[in-house]
């Protein structure tokens, strides 16, 4: 067989998968490994490629090593950035574990920068404060600017010396259910690979199955995140029953290079940096003059906009600057290395004497496929689980984020549910008899990657997405409303049915990128239309889903989880339900800073 | 799109299942300012030919994906912009590994190299709940070689490497020295046995190929010789 497949199928029998290879993948693949489960890994690139290893400015613990610190002022910080939606379960576990999560970091080998007695070092980070808000506070443990350069590498390091197996540049294109799909009470038996280097299928089967496949940034224009990024295991779990829950709350990351979206890390501020309108003004004072330019990102982006709407952004146009000249060559050089690269390249800026144009950029899902604590697959708003399926990291929803991710959160919550999904799978594995035979599971996605392949005409999906990521932009961006959100809505429905023509040229069987991107293209339908649909139904603003027509947080109707399922054959997304947030310390309140 | 400039661009294009051998194709692509070489390839593939075929995932210089000889050098293709380069820019994969397709290579013995020298960090298990103790000093002795990104440029661009394809290569002996000058490492002396058997460090001829390649700035043949220093100088 020709058309981006051959006809062989291989069967690999295993206990555990995990599927992708970034922090939360490799920290799990370590725990079951640990426990001597046979389990393979499949990333659709290589492990080192992942894009935790683009994180930038550090991952908080309140390790207190440079100044006073506790864990509940973590859990306090992570609940109010989140503006209440977190569930406070979730976030005491994120900020608890954080502490023994980077120890065991270091142990493995990890170089943080250190103090001058020798501990890990610390330096503050937007929305992480000391005493329940009174003032920034040291708390971001780091490597230069390249934190997440460190955790990846020195994770898959671990994963070597423990002898895991890899399945490099496998893409899983499908999930396998027994007994019917989540919603039907069904079970997770395992996922169908394709080889990119020569297009064979493989079956794998396994008591438990980990998403850990990232977010979905690249349904956006201007997105910090890898052209990788594109919902796999969001839309997958879609696909089979699993809702999605708190898909409106997208954070846009207020200082991306203009145009193009690359980060420049909340490092910048935490060691400084202002941001500075057309006047030269550090506009943060009109809108948190506590943490001025260390506000929650969802206030920065929404701050942005507001001085480019009055006409204060550079010139006139839809940027502002990030000013980080008067903290001296040194500083610059030494803890802002990366970034300072980033602004020379693809900017022609020297940051060490001018003043570097930044935009907000898509950057980060709060939301995602639902779990509990323990990072098991929820099927429904009354915790029913799905059996065999777990995800944790950006794929996922505990939900420690609530509305609103704050910085260096997204490492702490792959290291500390990535380390949960690997225990809690171990003990599955080591109670639950294998699922039945999977003979036959890759059927269904054979058929819909040759329909992709030998359509002798139709669109290319490079047009649908550039459609689809400038209407993301457009309507569903930093300040929404019902029109921008209702015509999202029905334009994405018509990308849908667009889709259902996309042709693919390449015919061949080996590294097919042509073939897996429009397979891609269709997982970012997916997730636009569950953030789109959830967006829409959410009449209120909180933390990054900020509504002109809704200006206020409205905690009677909506202090609650959106959950929303597919649609049933192609028909557009309608079920949704909501579940409560879990209060345990915290009551919820304003949220000024 | 609203541009009036464009580039040559000559990528090399092999298809192992229509190919006896590589071949080359010239498309004139439309660039906008701020362009990278990664974008006039993805520009192509959308706008002329969706078989052609390269790896791409972070775009902006972090994850290694994308490494390719440009312009006759290794280099990042997200890295690298285009109003660098001038009117024609030619594109070919990492020289010396196995072309799998167009400008895929196949990096299987190049990570194999990478585990051959133990990159993890060895040390007997630390007592209490903190973490071990180290000074800046010391994180500092390293911290040139923990930048790598394996991307390959450099063992790719080595002579010594084309000329013997065992020779364990600059990128591997770049992260053995950064557990080897590791103060909280144990396992030195290992490393350093594995890099002076015949395809380890004396392979280097100090050509500096690899620093010039590196996308990262490590200086890489410092590296090497700091290796082979503490091979020569040990008990």
């Amino acid at each position: 067989m020709s058309a981006g497949l051959r006809a062989d199928t291989t069967h690999i029998d295993v206990d555990a998968i995990v599927v992708g290879a970034g922090g939360a993948g490799l920290w799990a693949a370590l725990e079951l490994a640990r426990e001597g489960i046979p389990t393979a890994v499949l990333t659709k690139l290589y492990p080192t490629r992942s894009h935790t290893g683009a994180a930038q400015g550090g991952v908080c613990a309140a390790l207190g090593n440079v100044e006073e610190d506790h864990w509940e002022w973590h859990m306090f910080d992570t609940i109010k950035g989140g503006d209440y939606l977190a569930d406070q379960d979730a976030a005491e576990v994120l900020a608890r574990e954080a502490i023994p999560a980077v120890i065991e970091l270091e142990r493995m080998g990890l170089p943080f920068n250190r103090t001058p007695d020798g501990k890990i070092d610390q330096r503050r980070f937007g929305g992480h404060t000391r005493n329940y808000g009174e003032g920034p506070v040291r708390r971001s443990c780091y490597a230069a600017d390249r934190t997440g350069h460190m955790i990846l590498q020195t994770l898959y390091q671990q994963c070597i010396k423990a002898g895991v197996k890899f399945y490099d540049e496998y893409h899983v294109v499908d999930l396998v259910f027994e007994g019917g799909e989540a919603n039907e009470g069904g079970r997770c038996s395992g996922v169908v690979g394709y080889k990119i280097s020569d297009g064979t299928m493989h079956v794998l089967r396994a008591k438990a199955v980990l998403l850990a496949t990232g977010g979905y940034g690249r349904a956006w224009r201007v997105t910090s995140n890898a052209h990788s990024l594109t919902g796999d295991g969001m839309s997958l779990a879609w696909r089979h029953g699993v809702p999605l829950q708190d898909m409106e709350f997208y954070q846009f990351h207020p200082t991306g290079i203009v145009g193009i979206g690359i980060l420049l890390s909340e490092a910048a501020r935490g060691e400084g940096g202002y941001l500075l309108n057309n006047d030269g003004k550090r506009f943060m004072e009109t809108y948190a003059p506590k943490l001025m330019e260390l506000a929650p990102r969802d206030m920065i982006s929404r701050a942005i906009y507001q001085e480019v709407r009055e006409g204060r952004g550079i010139g006139g146009k839809d940027f502002i600057h990030l000013d980080v000249r008067h903290l001296g060559r040194k500083v610059i050089e030494e803890k802002l290395p990366d970034i300072t690269d980033f602004a020379r390249v693809y900017q022609g800026v020297e940051p060490i004497s001018e003043p570097v144009p930044v935009q907000p950029t898509a950057h980060y899902a709060m939301g995602g496929v639902p779990t509990n604590l323990e990072t098991e697959v929820l099927a429904d708003a009354r915790g029913n689980v799905v059996p065999g399926l777990f995800a944790a990291g950006e794929v996922a929803c505990v939900s420690v984020h609530g509305a609103n991710r704050l910085g260096t959160n997204s490492l702490v919550d792959l290291l500390v549910f990535g380390k949960r999904a690997g225990i809690r799978m171990a003990q599955i594995c080591k109670s639950t008899p294998k699922p039945g035979s999977v003979q036959g599971a890759e059927r269904a996605v054979r058929d819909e990657l040759l329909a992709l392949s030998t359509r002798p005409s139709g669109v290319r999906p490079a047009e649908i997405r550039r459609e689809l990521a400038a209407l993301m932009m457009d309507n569903v961006g930093v300040y929404r409303d019902e029109a921008l959100l209702g015509a999202a809505v029905t334009g994405i429905a018509k990308l849908k049915g667009e889709y259902a023509n996309v042709r693919v040229e390449d015919t061949g069987s080996v590294f097919n990128t042509d073939l897996l991107e429009a397979r891609e293209l269709g997982y970012l339908l997916d997730t636009a239309e569950a953030t789109a649909v959830s967006a829409y139904a959410r009449k209120e603003s909180r933390g990054a889903h900020s509504r002109e027509d809704f200006p206020e947080r409205d905690d009677a109707k909506f202090l609650a989880h959106t959950l929303v399922w597919r649609g049933a054959a192609g028909a557009p997304a309608s079920k949704i339900d909501y579940k409560p947030v879990t209060i345990t310390k915290f009551e919820p309140k304003p949220r000024v800073y | 799109m609203a541009t009036a400039s464009t580039v040559e661009l000559k990528i090399q294009r092999f298809d192992p299942e229509r190919d006896n051998e590589p071949h080359w194709q010239t498309l004139t692509v439309p660039v906008e300012p701020m362009d990278r070489v990664l974008d006039v390839l993805t520009r192509a593939k959308e706008l002329f030919d969706g078989s052609i075929t390269f790896r791409r995932s972070c775009a902006h210089g972090v994850c290694g994906s994308d490494a390719l000889l440009i312009n006759g050098r290794n280099r990042l293709a997200c890295k690298l912009r285009v109003e660098q380069l001038g009117k024609t820019i030619t594109v070919a994969p990492l020289p010396g590994l196995p072309i799998v397709k167009d400008l895929v290579v196949d990096m299987d013995g190049f990570f194999e190299k990478y585990r051959s020298v133990q990159p993890y960090l060895v040390a007997a298990p630390v007592e209490g709940s903190g973490e071990r103790l180290q000074s800046q000093e010391q994180r500092d002795r390293f911290d040139d070689t923990t930048k790598c990104i394996l991307c390959a440029a450099c063992t790719t661009s080595c002579p010594s490497f084309w000329a013997e394809p065992e020779y364990v290569g600059p990128a591997a002996i770049v992260n053995a020295h950064r557990f080897i000058f590791d103060s909280r490492d144990e396992n030195a002396a290992a490393r350093l046995d594995i890099l002076s058997d015949e395809d380890g460090v004396w392979r280097c001829r100090t050509t500096f190929n690899c620093v010039e390649a590196c996308p990262r700035g490590i200086n890489i043949t410092k590296a090497i010789l700091e290796v082979s220093s503490a091979i020569s100088t040990r008990e």
